[in-house]
């Protein structure tokens, strides 16, 4: 799957990155994906596996080195290889020999959905727009992260650092968040 | 808008979920030993009272799971949640306060 990862085109190719100093915003490296289900038994061993400990606080991210496992549901997380870090394709194995026949289920997704950063002071003002979540730091704090709406595209939201959000939507919808984020951010790019 | 406090995820606003129909229905163990009147009534009877109704929701667009709720049909208030398999609580005392 590595190979097609890297050789497939990104749903954001051709839109310039939006930079300026209230807002940034672009478009993330290829990463592969997988949606991972899995019941308590098997999921300290797949965390290890994994290295990262899936977390099971709710709506939080554990990131270790590049890899993240985001809480998509009690016993849903989405896993991130945050960086092409070739260890893709031999993920599925070590998580079966790791599970020791405890069943889970283990989907690639990474060609289902894609990603985008935006960052800067108003990024959560921008994404209030759209999104009808609290995103003060009280309510949002940094290393939480959901599944959520923005306008009509279902999105998955992280909030990486005080100011940065981590935004992964399904491929034919990212045009769409992108647009409408731009838009969003007109009043700020003045 | 109408917030909602899923199980799972805690208050989210109303746009995230989506309604799953009245709650506490059990399929029958054994549907061939039914008469079409029973399995009509197991389908389509419904006991739609004015007041408070013990319905299913789904949080569809968070953590995907199902949950149950108590609402006031006349307020659409949301009186309490709680988990799927969790017995119907008592929910006449947090109606009234």
């Amino acid at each position: 799957m590595v190979d097609l990862i890297s050789a497939r085109r990104l749903p954001l190719a051709d839109v310039p990155p939006l930079a300026a100093t209230a807002l940034s915003m672009a478009p993330l490296l290829p990463q592969a994906r997988f949606v991972l289900r899995a019941r308590p038994a098997a999921q300290a061993a797949i965390g290890q596996a994994l290295g990262v400990a899936l977390p099971t606080l709710v709506c939080r991210a554990n990131v270790a080195g590049n890899r993240a496992a985001l809480w998509l549901g009690p016993d849903e997380w989405l896993v991130l290889l945050l960086l092409p870090d070739g260890g893709a394709e031999t993920l599925p194995a070590a998580f079966a020999v790791a599970a020791e026949g405890a069943p889970y289920s283990l989907v690639d997704i990474s060609h289902r959905q894609s990603g985008l950063s935006l960052s800067g002071p108003q990024a959560a003002t921008v994404l209030n727009t759209g999104c009808a979540l609290d995103l003060d730091l009280a309510a949002f704090p940094v290393g939480m992260c959901t599944r959520t709406l923005l306008g009509k595209a279902d999105i998955t939201l992280w909030r990486t650092s005080e100011t940065t959000f981590h935004i992964e939507a399904w491929r034919s919808f990212l045009p769409y968040v992108w647009q409408f984020l731009q838009e969003a951010a007109r009043e700020f790019l003045v | 808008m109408l917030i909602i406090d899923c199980p799972y995820c805690g208050k989210r606003p109303e746009i995230e979920f989506s309604y799953g129909g009245e709650a506490h229905i059990a399929r029958p163990l054994d549907p061939a030993a039914l008469n079409d009147e029973e399995w009509a009534a197991f389908l389509y009877a419904r006991t739609n009272p004015k007041g408070l109704h013990a319905e299913r929701w789904r949080h569809a667009r968070g953590c995907g799971r199902f949950f149950n709720a108590v609402r006031d049909t006349v307020s659409d208030f949301f009186v309490t949640t709680y988990k799927t398999g969790e017995a119907r609580p008592d929910a006449t005392k947090k109606a009234s306060a």
